[in-house]
């Protein structure tokens, strides 16, 4: 079963291929079944792989499948393989799945934009693109993905391609990702100058043979892909793309914003989590920058008038709470929640894409209200999509894995108590803002009327995340509630498992206390504010104070405007400045020169035989004075 | 006998020589431009047989019928050239063929 | 014989188009065609009987090798051999050869025989280059090929076409001056040291210099290269002679004639001067990486779309001299494939430029925009190719910058780094490109474009194939040129330990083992 692995990234490239070349001349509907049907039956082909790689485990939990090598360079000979274990799988198995829902979805949701086909076939290059990324089997390969999927973020937020805004969204996008792309390539000639090889497995066995834990080199490769991860998944400092990403379809943000893409950063340090663990000073600082984001990107989404936008915030605020997953050692804790992640916001997304078309591609939460009792199937499935973000006491996904998270940032090997103490701060105010979304969108009096009513093909992926977002959870069970490790033991298998020694059932319970009384506290206080007396919030955010904090955070801390000033503003005028290129002038200097003597010279050329006999006769007399008499 | 001596004879050639410079430098009549080279030539034709007759060798003289006989030819294609440029300009004047002014 | 017949068939298919034109038009064009399809399956023949690996000699790299006496007397023989590195680029230079033929099929009207006689003595002088194995002859096609490339941009350019043709023609010809003195100063020290006067590559490999006549030498050769390649700040007559130069004459210079830079200092530079060479290590890496950015910086500013796609060269053309300077096989293999790559990428970039030109007559970005809906096809293509500028892994272009940052960083660090930095930059210009011709609004002037026609269609496909080709599966053409560069790399090792060097041996690394050696100079990065 496991050799048809190579057949879940090829389906989605088939697609993408089939649409690229005949796209263009194929029915609507063609399009859409081509799309579909190759995301689909990847996913469907990945259950089935997963279940035979559950059932039978190959050797050290690890299928390597070698297509053919790609080049062989001196050393460097990195091959099209496929590495599946069971993070990969589980990477795998959202991309397809989520992603075959998602396509689905985009059936009716895209029905009728300019450029049908061209969406599924981007969207299946794609699928295709992080599959690659995730099932690569050397850092190589891993890149190849890695660039593919921020290829296809970029065309995908650039789609509506009329629209310059769309356009400078994307290419903002890109290019701020690939300035973390570069620190990682670089992180990549480190590994292969040092160990010789950019094999995962080779790497992971050969860099604590050859390096000290603590040493400069592991924590210069650490922090150079700690660059790349961070470009990716929209974490300090390079999180500012992310917001404005949200100018593609939803779908997009679903799928490549929220569900997939934007985890990639979480993917790489898990896979690389020998060189992190030989640099504990860069862990803790992904811990740091998980948290540090978490809270920053909170306090937006808190302001935002857009619903995407505060979902964008969102995302990037849980994909805080995984990087400070990762930095506690939590790795299995880190996947877990990315899962259940994936699922509740891509849930989110889809849900809002519901109301966008329904109400004429509307996305300001202020101009909708009262879209309870129009969409109710919408309405139920966000509700349970939100309840899972801000981590309900549990009946959700959410709480499962966001505990999990808190728990061992307080009690875990590398437990840290600001740490534990920022994702508190943060389910706090994931609470509020989650709160003050749905209450906003969903409840009050209707603003506007209902344009479309969505049918099964949009509907039925809601459901099937809102079960999943739900049910999810329930696999990775902690000790106080029965104690289920269906999840981390899987995991456990390849990344280092995480004790918590000294930590009794009683912390555990408290701790699961705590949080689940600040999360309560957090809907209550919203629903106080923002469903019983809006007026008083509306009073504070009008105030002097309340404005500016409000335009602060709304425009995300200012980052935009310090990297505006810092870099874009100098280098486009340095571009703008030498547009003709000074160096040309040293060339015009010399012939300008060149001219200067020529029209001194020239103008001896008289065309008077006198003026030319005249010079004859002083030379002659020059030259007999010089030699008469020196 | 007496002999002329020699430095009379150079000086004489030299004047001649200035003289007909002079003449080729202020005349734009082309044909008295070709009139004063033949004075310079002439000029240090006198030379020659000046030197010549001092160390009392025959090479003055011989030079002295190389100078007539180029002379000759000079003239001949110097006059040929006039009147090609006269019938092209309709003047004499040395100046106004100036077309290969840089 | 058969390189012999390589340059012929160019030299009198030239001729004859040009004799044909006086009657037919069609005929001179389908008479070049004709021409360099034939050289382009005579060197697949080569390509195909001579697989990897197998050479004429144990130690020597070369495949086929044709040699006559020419001036015997003065050392002059008419020496033509190919090797790995001059197989790969004949068959560049004869597909783009077949390609440039196809686009000027409707862009040439005015005097189509006489260009394409110009267009085919190109060739023919780039081929020789590439072939020729004697410094004579090698000067000799040098500049058979300049002035052909003179008479294609003064004739048949833009509106500035002069000016760019003489500053063409003033930089290469000043430059290779320099070589030409260092060639004979060769020839002269060599005949000195051993009584053998030659001019044959092969014998004056190797000639004992004293350091500050290599030094010298391999500066005269090297400013013939660079300015071709070109390097900043020699780089002046490219974007002028790109952007004037007709679209077969821009994608010659783009795709071939840069590359003849590129190849001198592979062929030339590092084995003639190997002490030198290293000794200019440093500050040879770090030209190439102030190429790459000021390059890609100046590409950003452009408003001319021709001109910006000029100096994407001279970005790209920094990885080739910072990867060539870096000495061990993953960069010199990278800078082969970048030659191929760059080769087809901007040589597709120009084409489509030039379509982009004969539809709407401007090449003014501004005037551009939204093009997309009218011309699909064509934003297709430019998407692939902006790609492909960019470095977007699946695409040859990848391979082969990844390949050469990868080596030059064991090379030197910080310059590499600074140097990756140029991925950062040529993004930004790439997706430019796209941003102001196939998205955004479109201009006030409405007016139908026709998208590619079905001769286009079949240029980009090749080249689309080439590029994705090199992409995924660069197998073939990096073992073709294996031995080729191992041979290079192990001329500058050998001759290492006949010179006082300070510096330990750069590391060359065979099989999957890593050799530590000259790892204590790198430790500036730690």
């Amino acid at each position: 079963m496991l050799d048809l692995l190579w057949i879940v990234p090829a389906l989605p490239f088939l697609g993408f291929l089939i649409l690229a070349l005949f796209g263009a001349r194929m029915p609507g509907k063609a399009a859409a079944a081509v799309g579909v049907a190759s995301a689909g039956l990847s996913a469907l082909i990945t259950i089935l792989i997963g279940i035979s790689f559950i059932s039978s485990p190959p050797q050290g939990r690890v299928y390597i499948q070698t297509l053919w090598e790609w080049f062989n360079v001196a050393g460097m000979n990195p091959s099209i393989a496929l590495r599946l274990d069971p993070v990969s799988l589980t990477f795998i198995f959202v991309i397809t799945f989520v992603g075959f829902l998602i396509h689905l979805y985009s059936v009716e949701y895209m029905e009728g934009e300019e450029g049908y086909s061209r969406f599924f076939a981007y969207m299946n290059l794609f699928v295709g693109s992080m599959l690659m990324l995730v099932l690569g089997d050397n850092l190589i390969l891993l890149y190849l993905g890695w660039e593919g999927v921020g290829l296809c973020s970029y065309l995908l937020i650039g789609f509506w391609y009329k629209d310059p805004e769309n356009g400078y969204a994307a290419r903002k996008a890109f290019i701020v990702t690939r300035v973390g792309d570069t620190a990682m390539a670089i992180g990549l000639f480190i590994l292969f100058t040092e160990l010789g090889t950019l094999n995962i497995g080779k790497i992971l066995e050969q860099a604590p043979l050859n390096w000290a834990v603590g040493s400069s080199l592991p924590v210069l490769t650490a922090a150079l892909l700690l660059g790349g991860a961070v470009g990716k998944s929209a974490q300090l400092p390079l999180q500012t793309w992310l917001p404005d990403a949200m100018a593609g379809p939803t779908p997009v943000s679903a799928l490549i914003h929220a569900a997939t893409m934007v985890t990639a950063g979480v993917y790489l340090i898990a896979r690389m989590h020998v060189i992190f663990t030989l640099a504990p000073v860069i862990l803790t600082i992904v811990g740091v920058v998980g948290a540090l984001t978490l809270l920053i990107a909170g306090f937006s989404a808190l302001t935002q008038s857009d619903i995407k936008r505060v979902l964008a915030y969102s995302t990037i605020s849980q994909i805080g709470y995984m990087f400070l997953a990762l930095g506690v050692g939590a790795w299995s804790a880190g996947i877990f929640h990315f899962m259940i992640h994936a699922f509740f916001k891509a849930l989110l997304f889809l849900g809002s894409g519901v109301i966008i078309l329904a109400l004429h591609h509307e996305q300001n939460m202020f101009k909708m209200g009262g879209v309870k009792n129009m969409l109710p199937v919408t309405f139920w499935t966000f509700i349970i999509g939100s309840a899972s973000l801000v981590a309900l006491p549990l009946i959700t996904g959410g709480f499962y894995s966001k505990d999990l998270i808190l728990f061992y940032a307080f009690s875990g090997e590398r437990a840290n108590h600001w740490l534990y103490a920022a994702g508190l701060l943060g389910a706090f105010i994931t609470a509020l803002y989650t709160t003050r979304m749905v209450v906003i969108t969903f409840f009050g009096e209707a603003k506007t009327h209902l344009h479309r009513k969505p049918t099964w093909i949009m509907e039925v992926p809601l459901i099937v995340l809102a079960v999943l977002s739900t049910f999810g959870g329930f696999i990775e069970l902690p000790d106080t509630l029965g104690h289920l490790t269906l999840f981390s033991g899987f995991i456990q298998t390849i990344l280092p498992a995480n004790s918590a020694e000294g930590a009794g059932i009683s912390t555990e319970l408290i701790l699961q206390i705590v949080a689940a009384v600040t999360v309560i506290l957090g809907i209550f206080i919203a629903y106080l504010f923002y469903y019983k007396n809006p007026e008083k919030v509306a009073s504070f955010r009008w105030s002097s104070f309340g404005n500016t904090l409000h335009n602060y955070w709304k425009k995300g801390w200012g980052f935009d405007w310090l990297y505006d000033k810092l870099i874009v503003t100098p280098v486009v005028w340095i571009a703008e400045v030498n547009k003709s290129d000074f160096i040309d002038l040293i060339y015009t200097f010399i012939a300008w020169i060149n001219r200067v003597f020529n029209r001194a010279f020239s103008f001896t050329q008289s065309g008077r035989v006198r003026w030319y006999a005249m010079g004859i006769a002083l030379g002659a007399i020059i030259t007999l004075t010089i030699a008469v008499f020196l | 006998m007496n002999t002329v001596p020699m430095e009379s004879g150079l000086i004489l050639a030299g004047i001649l020589f200035i003289l007909g410079f002079i003449g080729v430098l202020v005349r734009r009549n082309m044909v008295f431009i070709l009139l004063s080279l033949e004075v310079m030539l002439n000029a240090s034709g006198l030379a020659f047989i000046a030197a010549g007759s001092r160390w009392v060798q025959p090479d003055g003289q011989v030079m002295f019928i190389f100078i007539l006989a180029m002379a000759a030819a000079e003239v001949s294609v110097g006059l040929a050239l006039i009147l090609q440029i006269f019938r092209d300009f309709k003047t004499l004047d040395a100046d106004a063929a100036d077309n290969m002014r840089g | 014989m058969i390189l012999l017949w390589l340059v012929i068939i160019l030299m009198a298919g030239g001729i004859a188009a040009w004799i044909a034109a006086k009657w037919n038009v069609m005929a001179a064009r389908w008479i070049s065609l004709i021409a360099t399809l034939v050289d382009f399956v005579l060197a697949i023949i080569i390509w195909v009987e001579h697989p990897s690996g197998i050479t004429l000699g144990a130690n020597a790299p070369w495949l086929v090798d044709f040699r006559w006496n020419w001036i015997p007397s003065f050392g002059i023989s008419f020496h033509m051999a190919i090797d790995g590195l001059s197989l790969l680029l004949v068959l560049l230079t004869m597909f783009i050869g077949v390609l440039s033929v196809l686009t000027s099929w409707t862009e040439i009207e005015y005097r189509a025989g006489f260009f394409h006689f110009n267009l085919l003595w190109i060739l023919a002088g780039i081929t020789g280059v590439f072939l020729s194995l004697d410094l004579f002859m090698f000067y000799f096609f040098w500049e058979v090929m300049l002035i052909p490339m003179y008479f294609l941009i003064g004739i048949w350019g833009h509106e500035n076409r002069i000016y760019a043709s003489f500053k063409f023609f003033i930089f290469t010809q000043a430059s290779s001056l320099f070589m030409l003195v260092a060639i004979v100063a060769l020839y002269f020290i060599h005949g000195k040291n051993t009584g053998v006067y030659t001019f044959d590559y092969l014998q004056l490999l190797g000639t004992a210099l004293p350091p500050a006549a290599e030094m010298w030498l391999m500066f005269g050769f090297l400013i013939a290269f660079v300015v071709k390649l070109p390097i900043v700040p020699l780089h002046n007559w490219l974007p002028d002679a790109h952007t004037e130069a007709p679209t077969a004459g821009s994608v010659v210079l783009a795709a071939l004639l840069l590359k003849t830079g590129a190849y001198g200092i592979l062929r030339f530079v590092i084995p003639l001067f190997p002490n030198a060479v290293r000794d200019f290590q440093v500050p040879g890496m770090i030209l190439g990486a102030i190429g790459i950015i000021y390059g890609a910086i100046l590409a950003f500013a452009q408003t001319d779309f021709k001109r910006l796609v000029a100096y994407t060269s001279v970005n790209h053309m920094g990885f080739v001299m910072l990867g060539a300077f870096a000495l061990n096989e993953l960069a010199l293999q990278g800078v082969v494939m970048q030659m191929l790559c760059h080769g087809i990428s901007t040589g597709a970039l120009f084409i489509l430029v030039g379509a982009l030109y004969e539809r709407i007559h401007t090449r003014d970005l501004n005037k551009m925009g939204g093009f997309w809906d009218q011309i699909p096809r064509m934003g297709g293509v430019g998407l692939v190719f902006a790609l492909a500028s960019l470095g977007l892994p699946g695409l040859g272009n990848f391979i082969a910058e990844f390949l050469i940052l990868a080596g030059s960083y064991m090379a030197n660090n910080w310059v590499t780094a600074v140097a990756t930095l140029g991925l950062v930059a040529s993004t930004i210009y790439s997706l430019r490109i796209m941003a102001r011709v196939f998205y955004g609004r479109k201009p006030k002037i409405e007016k139908h474009i026709p998208d590619f026609n079905v001769r286009e269609m079949i240029i980009m496909g090749s080249l689309i194939a080439a590029i994705v080709w090199l992409g995924v599966f660069p197998h073939p053409v990096l073992d073709t040129s294996r031995p080729a560069i191992n041979n290079i790399i192990n001329t500058t090792s050998q001759s290492s330990s006949m010179s006082n060097l300070k510096k330990p041996l750069l590391p060359v690394k065979t099989g999957t083992t890593v050799q530590l050696a000259g790892k204590s100079e790198k430790g500036g990065a730690r």
